[in-house]
């Protein structure tokens, strides 16, 4: 089968302003809404945007995490996922373990397209998509804005520094998403109700045989230094007149 | 063991990219390091002379091959990795170039990679942001690993030039994949300095309304010898390209002068211009977020103000 799998990652809502806990241990989660990282979901829109086209039969969703990222994947289902795969993990998924767990369930389920967000935003790591094709030894396309699929190739824009760069993969390949590729949809209540009889499948971590080895020792979390409360001026005139002051003009 | 640091030279061919010369500098943050500058190039003689001029720097490789003509992660991991091989720590910038590729060394390797890299506390103890900045996580690892890192550009000075680090071929003995071809790249003529690197940068937000609006902008920039930014609402409403965007997804700068016409200041922009020396808010709006981060603010219409700021600095 045309299979797209698509890696999803449960983080704080981007329109939560997050705090550093006072004993700067982490950032308190407790009680904060939680949503799918806002690139993934636009990985899944384009997966649901090729299914359509007919480019693809079955848009699997999965993500690795404790229980309660169940709620992402329902989510994700009733946006059009077909099903969903739960890599159960507690405590801290570093990029590298989750590329790990993703190779196996890219192992079993065979993809000829994997796409997943260019970072996610709770860590800003920016490492699993190119991690998860280095292991899996096949192209990947970073910060995609653009994918055109053609008979075993993809032939993808991508958003860099210098402007807009396109290049062509032999499939199966890895896509990373950034944020202009596409809108994703919004939920209707019948799809909610849907997507509680679609299939949801649980796999611990271990029992893939990937090991939740962490290596980076998280010491501790601080607050960004604040900067200095600045001054207001009246009109364009004083504003260069503190600018010239400045040395800046 | 003493320290020993790889960093894979940025470039397009024929210059070497800014950034390359802050990762320098990060570098020399680790004590003792010996700093090698690899350049992967199709022809990587005047890349490598620039290199070769960065202060701090140990040694320049360049390592030719026809298929390093453009910078693909696919082709270039498996050879950084074999450059690396007896490197304590292997570096990038934090930009498209060193985001795209680091993390499929650091797979390669088997090893974590820490990201974004704001201050170097230790050779195996870095600060880095998470949360768009909103929290600074300190980070450690394992020092018998090599570290791999991308280096955020802002947080560092360049390394000064005047150095002359001898140039040295190296020959990598690696399989290259052909699955990733370059197909073209459309860059926007631009004869303003690079919005990653300029000292001066006027922003836009969606108040100038249109990509016509965007036009006062462009004057008061050329006025300035400024780069042009824009925010990330501007960018989706089709105001400004892409490459324009400042901010968590966009570019991460640290100019002199930082002036955000226009702009609320929504926490992702305020990401990318926290490390500017003095920011310059105008908005019609004097509740705006903006104003809470602008060393001077100013409310009123940008449409008003923007031409009279460009008459008055004349």
């Amino acid at each position: 089968m045309k299979r797209i799998l698509v890696g999803i990652k449960r983080v704080v809502d981007y329109n939560v302003r997050v705090r550093v806990k006072p004993d700067g241990t982490g950032v308190v989660t407790d009680g904060v809404k939680m949503s799918i990282n806002p690139f993934d979901e636009i990985a899944l829109e384009e997966a649901l945007r090729i299914k359509e086209r007919g480019g693809a039969e079955e848009v699997v969703i999965a993500t690795i995490g404790p229980a309660e990222c169940q709620q992402q994947l329902r989510t994700a289902l009733a946006m059009g996922a077909d099903r969903a795969l739960h890599v159960q993990a507690d405590g801290v998924v570093e990029p590298l373990v989750a590329a790990r767990a993703l190779l196996k369930l890219i192992e079993r389920e065979q993809p000829f397209l994997v796409i997943v967000g260019k970072q996610a935003i709770d860590d800003d790591n920016s490492q699993t998509g190119p991690m998860l094709a280095a292991l899996w030894n096949r192209p990947q396309v970073t910060f995609a804005s653009k994918v055109e699929l053609s008979d075993g190739k993809a032939r993808v824009t991508r958003e860099v520094d210098a402007g807009l760069e396109t290049l062509e993969v032999d499939l199966p390949a890895l896509v990373t998403t950034d944020l202009r590729l596409n809108e994703p949809r919004y939920v209707k209540l019948p799809d909610i109700m849907k997507a509680k009889k679609k299939p949801l499948e649980t796999l611990p971590l271990n029992t893939l045989g990937v090991e939740a080895k962490q290596q980076l020792k998280l010491v501790k979390f601080e607050p960004p230094a604040q900067r200095q409360k600045g001054i207001r001026v009246k009109d364009a005139g004083e504003l260069v007149e503190a600018l010239k002051k400045k040395g800046l003009i | 063991m003493a320290a020993k640091v790889l960093i894979v030279a940025e470039h397009d061919g024929t210059k070497l990219n800014p950034s390359t010369a802050k990762s320098v500098t990060c570098a020399r943050g680790i004590q003792g390091a010996e700093i090698i500058v690899a350049v992967f190039a199709a022809k990587p003689d005047a890349v490598a002379a620039q290199a070769a001029q960065l202060a701090g720097v140990t040694r320049v490789l360049t390592i030719e091959n026809a298929a390093n003509e453009h910078a693909l992660a696919a082709v270039l991991a498996p050879q950084v990795v074999a450059v690396a091989k007896d490197c304590t720590h292997v570096l990038a910038a934090s930009t498209t170039f060193g985001k795209d590729l680091m993390p499929r060394v650091a797979a390669l390797l088997g090893t974590a990679q820490i990201s974004d890299i704001m201050a170097v506390e230790s050779a195996n103890r870095f600060r880095r942001p998470i949360y768009a900045g909103n929290a600074i996580v300190t980070v450690e690892t394992d020092p018998a690993a090599t570290i791999v890192g991308t280096v955020r550009s802002a947080s560092f000075e360049a390394a000064a030039s005047g150095g002359s680090a001898p140039i040295e071929k190296a020959s990598v003995n690696v399989e290259l994949p052909t699955h990733t071809r370059f197909v073209s790249v459309s860059a926007a003529k631009n004869d303003r300095p690079d919005l990653q690197t300029a000292s001066r940068v006027v922003s836009g937000g969606r108040a100038l309304g249109s990509a016509d609006g965007f036009k006062i902008l462009y004057s008061l920039a050329d006025k300035l010898g400024a780069a042009v930014g824009a925010s990330r609402a501007a960018v989706d409403a089709g105001y400004a390209p892409n490459e324009l965007q400042v901010g968590q997804t966009g570019k991460i700068i640290a100019p002199e002068l930082y002036m955000a016409v226009g702009i609320s200041g929504a926490i992702q922009h305020l990401t990318g211009i926290k490390d500017a020396r003095t920011i310059v808010a105008i908005n019609k709006d004097g509740e705006a977020p903006i104003f809470e981060v602008a060393d001077i603010g100013l409310v009123g219409d940008l449409f008003q103000i923007v031409p009279e700021l460009e008459r008055l600095i004349g």
